[in-house]
């Protein structure tokens, strides 16, 4: 995977079309591109017209003057002349207002465009995604990225557009003033360039080796401070001092490289631009004095000379600019080009009440009870089912990856109301089923009925309403505890997310808390025991009141008394729905309808308690602790 | 910035010689125009070709010797503000190993790893601005100022009041501009922190189908910081184009003093060209400054976050002369132990507890979540230190002994296990370094784990990756064990850690400390009885309280609490015995 460091400098694959695709996002705006290459226009042209004023002002105006004397000189023609510079010169601080105001508007804009994009996008994507991604890496792509775009489009865009312009002005006056001294100017300028190149490239590395070595002492410092506990324990604060101090050290280097060529720069050009100067007054000092040039076009053409340089030197500084941020646009449409989650189901979850005939009909209230509604679509006639929680795999095949089979013809079945553990040892493909049901993948062969429709004809998020999950990593997001619990459904009142938490053994804990229901969690619950945020989860699934329950059982977190009392909720919370337990405690399965056994994606074992134990088989032996469960 | 000097103290050097460097640059190159203006006006007006080559010369080695300082200074610069980089974050680093818990829960990891890396860039970045502009700028600005009013004292004066005029500008968008930058930035954290949540939780994102509901969050986020970077931008983009006007006023004015001035033959044309040239230099010398202002500001929000990692007093620290010869016996002793996370707290979650443990007794503690099990042992290796009352190791309180010692005598095998990125046997050596590979594989056969280290292909040298991910929950605690056994430690804590062992290797591995290190005392928290129900003593805490202590059978007789948890259990696990059927208790 690529390390978000390692892209700053990274060219961008396909140029053009980046480019063109990220002109595409000022689409409503485009007609906005024009005046701001005008007003640049105008307001580069304010610029080289002052080192042009000034030969004007001293040629045309200032020696016929010094001539006469001050007494019979007639200052008229100057103030007039003074005007119409004020003139420029205001129209072009209120061009360069006016173009940065309108890119100050695209370029925020686009930006924001772009994150709600990249957002939408990423919403979107499968979980198969996620698990080949680290966040780091796509928090890169929503800070780095969009900022070097930004960089690109607010300062970026302007400065090249100017920098060209004065460039490409200059050269033409100089061109028109003398192509002799031109050559000699271009010389100057192609050593320059290289200079610049050779600095650009050792810098770049530099600063890549910069980045590689702050990524190593970043993972280290990290995975040290996770470790802390075990680090203090065993004593081995000199050891891991020792070990950071190398790291650090090489990060010192590489830091120190990639700061001097950086900084090295701005010297060694500005300074070298005057050989540049000396060698055009030199060879235009011998044209003058071969009768080929006049003074005063070398005069001026010495002026061109010192206005540029800078242009140049920022022309290459932009261009760095505008490849890293062609290669973030080219990462951010990366992700808003993958496929995303596959939606194309068209039963929906709808409100439903019996009519006097005892028919199912849709309607608007809520009424606890629940209908698929079924839209055939070879006739357009709409049948609706009820929702009750039946669930059943036939002869599901399913891989991650499309090569490696986790899930091998595995059929099972559960009957709304009843419970169903999910007994094997890790890699058995307990979750794998859940995350099926869920449709977090997509199964390769067979199918998965739900209350008899196929599930991929349901729309995914109704589907997914209709199930709660309980995933062992717990998650919890930054507001209150009320907030995190209501997080299963949004229309829960406070009594409905009370109820829940009581329903779930949560209340008690809570109520414990400073603010009760109104303490705030910050990042991710790490105020709370692991027990607690588990007991949280377990009460947000229960405010979503679904006929189906996926719990994924925690291994350790939960000791057995705290299980007991959540048990006591859970079965509460079982009744009349159909719940699906990967169960790592053998204490949780006994009570289950069904236990299935897996093992390397197969279901090896299929009974209650009692038949399995008799079979003696695999679960016989997990029973009895003569196998390792997780 | 002053907090952190020290650190920059082995750069003394380079520190000094650089701003004079810098400031020598500035000299050299305020000479080059005037150069230059003779070039033009002498040499070319007289096309006098040895006076323009002595000038262009003349002009060269300025321009050579400003090269030389400006790039040496640039290296320095590099030399000594990376160099205060890598102290500061050495000495952080440091810190943070003598920080205990509460320290670090003060601060959260990703805070720490921030502080330590963009923090320390951001000020390292900053020295070096400081070290190449504090003085050149002003230097510039002076003596570009000094130069002009040399050349001409009446065309000078127009200096009087634009530099007054643009201080007050900047005086007056400076701290504005301040402000809502840091509202920027701040909008920016949120945006971020929601985004990261959002990554970490998506699974619960989709399976609750809270896509909608987290687009909507996070619009609103986006909204909010596009709008407060609008606003803070919008102030530069004001000022740019003012400070361009004050620029080219003040050009207009000088023109038309000059030009009498000229016509008068007081001025010569060069000298005026040049005074023109000094005017950018003055102007850009003033925005540098400002610049540098901003700079220093942003920077001190950096500063005062890494020195509160710097001045964090580790909370737990060796008292002076501590006691530093090995502790002889693994005897311990609670007296009336009270322990609260937070001194200002209201409840205690270790409350009054005592109890005392003899040399090589084997301890059970069994409880709900949250009954302190885990606070109340991390009391012995001072991982937390008590808040009332005493902890006594070989009859001698813990805080008199060096940290050190304590923590040698004293081997803690966590709940959350922790194993690094490296090998088997570099993970094991953390426990001994100096272990021999019999030792090690003594320790492993005790653990119950070199059976499966054999299996794997390459052995001890087997790679566990980040945080041990090539091996399964079950060996992992094994490991853990076994790297605490390598220590031959005088107490042993077992903090559930054989919680994803089958019961049959638990106990195996109960029965090899029995045998292996008699002496030990051995502590063992779990949540399953039968790991505890051969103990010595099992100790029943509830909510930080000792509800009994005794024997296993003393407590199934009188203890109601552990007669609930054993005879939950007892379904699940009597078969072991062979009582099979369905779960009949005893």
């Amino acid at each position: 995977m690529a390390k978000p460091n390692k892209n700053k400098y990274a060219k961008p694959k396909n140029t053009k079309k980046t480019f063109f695709r990220l002109l595409s996002y000022l689409a409503k705006q485009k007609w906005l591109l024009l005046p701001v290459f005008l007003l640049v226009a105008l307001s580069t042209a304010g610029m080289v017209s002052a080192s042009y004023f000034l030969k004007v002002l001293i040629d045309d105006y200032l020696t016929p003057m010094i001539s006469v004397g001050l007494a019979n000189a007639d200052f008229t023609p100057l103030f007039k002349l003074l005007g119409v510079m004020a003139t420029v010169f205001l129209l072009s601080a209120l061009a360069s207002y006016g173009y940065a105001r309108i890119m100050l508007q695209l370029s925020q804009s686009t930006v924001k465009l772009l994150r709600h994009d990249l957002f939408e996008a990423t919403e979107a994507l499968p979980i198969s995604y996620f698990d080949t991604h680290t966040h780091g890496d796509m928090m890169s792509r929503f800070t780095n990225d969009v900022d070097t775009v930004r960089n690109f489009l607010s300062t970026g865009f302007v400065q090249t557009l100017s920098s060209l312009l004065s460039i490409l002005s200059t050269s033409i006056m100089m061109l028109v003033l003398s192509w002799r001294l031109s050559i000699v100017m271009a010389v100057g300028v192609l050593c320059m360039s290289l200079i610049i190149r050779f600095l650009g490239k050792k810098s770049a590395r530099y600063f890549r080796k910069q980045q590689a070595a702050l990524g190593k002492a970043n993972g280290f410092i990290e995975e040290m401070i996770e470790g802390q506990k075990v680090i203090k324990v065993f004593n081995h604060e000199k050891k891991s001092q020792e070990d950071f101090k190398e790291l650090n050290e090489a990060l010192r280097h590489a830091a120190t490289n990639a700061a001097t060529f950086g900084s090295i720069l701005w010297p060694i050009v500005g300074n070298f631009s005057h050989l540049v100067y000396t060698l055009v007054a030199v060879s235009g000092g011998a044209f003058v004095i071969g009768n080929v040039l006049t003074i005063g076009t070398v005069a001026s053409f010495l002026q061109y000379t010192r206005s540029f340089i800078d242009p140049l030197v920022n022309l290459t500084q932009q261009f760095n600019n505008i490849l890293s941020a062609l290669a973030g646009a080219e990462r951010i449409f990366d992700v808003i080009d993958q496929k995303a989650e596959l939606d194309d189901g068209y039963v929906t979850l709808v409100n439903a009440r019996y009519s006097a005939n005892g028919t199912l009909e849709e309607c608007k209230e809520h009424t606890g009870i629940w209908a698929w509604k079924h839209i055939h679509q070879e006739d357009g006639s709409v049948t609706y089912k009820k929702l009750e929680g039946d669930v059943q795999f036939e002869h599901v095949h399913f891989s991650y990856d499309g090569k490696k089979e986790i899930l091998h013809d595995v059929s099972l079945y559960a009957k709304p109301g009843q419970k169903i553990a999910l007994v094997g040892s890790t890699g058995a493909g307990k979750t794998t089923i859940t995350n099926l049901l869920n449709r977090f993948y997509e199964i390769e062969s067979g199918k998965i009925r739900y209350d008899g429709i196929n599930i991929q004809k349901i729309k995914k998020d109704d589907l997914r309403r209709s199930l709660s999950t309980v995933l062992q990593d717990t998650h919890l997001f930054t507001g209150t505890v009320e907030e995190n619990i209501r997080y299963g459904n949004l229309d829960a009142t406070r009594e409905d997310v009370i109820a829940a938490a009581k329903l779930s053994g949560a209340d008690d804990f809570i109520r414990h808390l400073p603010e009760g229901y109104d303490t705030v969690i910050t990042g991710d619950g790490s105020n709370l025991s692991q027990g607690q945020r588990q007991l949280l989860a377990i009460a947000r699934a229960a405010v979503v009141d679904p006929p189906v329950l996926i719990l994924d059982e925690a291994t350790s977190s939960i000791d057995t008394r705290t299980e007991s009392i959540i048990e006591k909720g859970m079965d509460r919370l079982m009744q009349g729905r159909t719940v699906f337990v990967i169960a790592h405690r053998l204490s949780t399965v006994r009570n289950a309808n069904a236990i299935l056994v897996l093992e390397n994606g197969r279901v090896i074992e299929r009974g209650d308690h009692e038949d399995l134990l008799s079979q003696k088989g695999r679960y016989y032996k997990l029973y009895t602790g003569q196998f390792e469960l997780s | 910035m002053h907090k952190l000097f020290p650190y920059a103290k082995a750069y003394r050097i380079h520190s000094i010689i650089c701003p004079f460097l810098m400031i020598a640059e500035v000299i050299f190159e305020l000479f080059i125009p005037y150069y230059m203006a003779d070039i033009i006006d002498v040499g070319i007006a007289e096309a006098n070709m040895p006076y323009i080559l002595r000038t262009g010369a003349k002009m060269l080695t300025f321009a050579l010797c400003a090269l030389i300082c400006g790039a040496s200074a640039a290296r320095l610069s590099s030399i000594a503000a990376m160099g205060l980089g890598a102290n500061v974050r050495e000495a952080m680093f440091g810190r943070m190993q003598e920080f205990s818990f509460a320290n670090i829960d003060k601060f959260s990891t990703a805070s720490l790893v921030t502080r330590m890396t963009t923090d320390v860039t951001t000020v390292q970045n900053v020295y070096q601005m400081l070290l190449r502009m504090t003085f050149r700028a002003p230097v510039q600005f002076v003596s570009a100022l000094i130069l002009c009013f040399r050349i001409n004292r009446k065309v000078s004066v127009v200096f009087l009041f634009v530099i007054p005029l643009i201080v007050c500008f900047m005086l007056i968008f400076g701290p504005l501009a301040m402000k809502r930058f840091k509202k920027m930035m701040g909008m920016f954290d949120g945006l971020n922190a929601s985004l990261q949540e959002n990554l970490i939780g998506i699974r619960v994102v989709k399976a609750f189908a809270r896509e909608p509901f987290e687009k909507q969050k996070f619009e609103k986020a986006n909204s909010n910081l596009v709008n407060a970077a609008i606003s803070a931008e919008r102030l530069m983009v004001t000022a740019q184009p003012l400070m361009m006007l004050v620029l080219y006023a003040t050009i207009l004015v000088i023109v038309y003093l000059s030009s009498r001035l000229i016509v008068a033959g007081e001025l010569e044309i060069g000298k005026f060209t040049t005074v023109v040239t000094y005017i950018m230099q003055i102007l850009m010398s003033l925005v540098m400054i400002a610049m540098l202002l901003v700079n220093y500001v942003l920077a001190r929000a950096s500063i005062s976050r890494i020195c509160e990692v710097l001045n964090e007093e580790p909370q737990i620290k060796d008292k002076e002369n501590a006691d530093t010869a090995p502790i002889p016996t693994g005897s311990v002793e609670f007296k009336d132990v009270s322990f609260k996370y937070n001194p200002e707290g209201a409840e205690n979650v270790v409350d009054h507890v005592s109890f005392s443990v003899k040399s090589g007794e084997t301890i059970g503690i069994v409880g709900g979540t949250g009954s302190a099990k885990t606070t109340l042992l991390s009391l012995i290796p001072r991982l937390y230190d008590v808040t009332e009352g005493e902890v006594l190791v070989s009859g001698k309180n813990v805080k008199d002994y060096s940290i050190e010692t304590l923590r040698e005598a004293c081997s803690m095998v966590l709940q959350k296990n922790v194993l690094f990125s490296g090998s088997i046997l570099e993970n094991l050596r953390w426990g001994n370094e100096n272990a021999t590979k019999e030792e090690i594989i003594e320790a492993c056969k005790a653990a119950q784990a070199h059976d499966f280290i054999e299996s794997f292909p390459d052995g001890y040298e087997t790679d566990l990756g980040q945080g041990g991910v090539n091996v399964s929950g079950g060996q992992k605690q094994r490991l853990c064990i076994a790297r605490a056994l390598l220590k031959k430690p005088r107490i042993l804590i077992l903090d559930d850690s054989t919680s994803a062992v089958d019961t049959i290797t638990d106990s195996k591995i109960r029965a090899a400390f029995r045998k292996e290190i008699p002496d030990t005392t051995v502590f063992i928290i779990a949540q399953r009885i039968t790991s505890v129900m051969d103990a010595d003593k099992i100790i029943v805490l509830n909510s930080g309280k000792i509800e009994d202590m005794g024997t296993h059978e003393e407590l199934l007789e009188r203890c109601p609490v552990y007669e609930e948890i054993y005879l939950s259990q007892q379904k699940g696990t009597l078969q072991q015995e062979g009582g099979l059927s369905d779960g009949k208790t005893e």
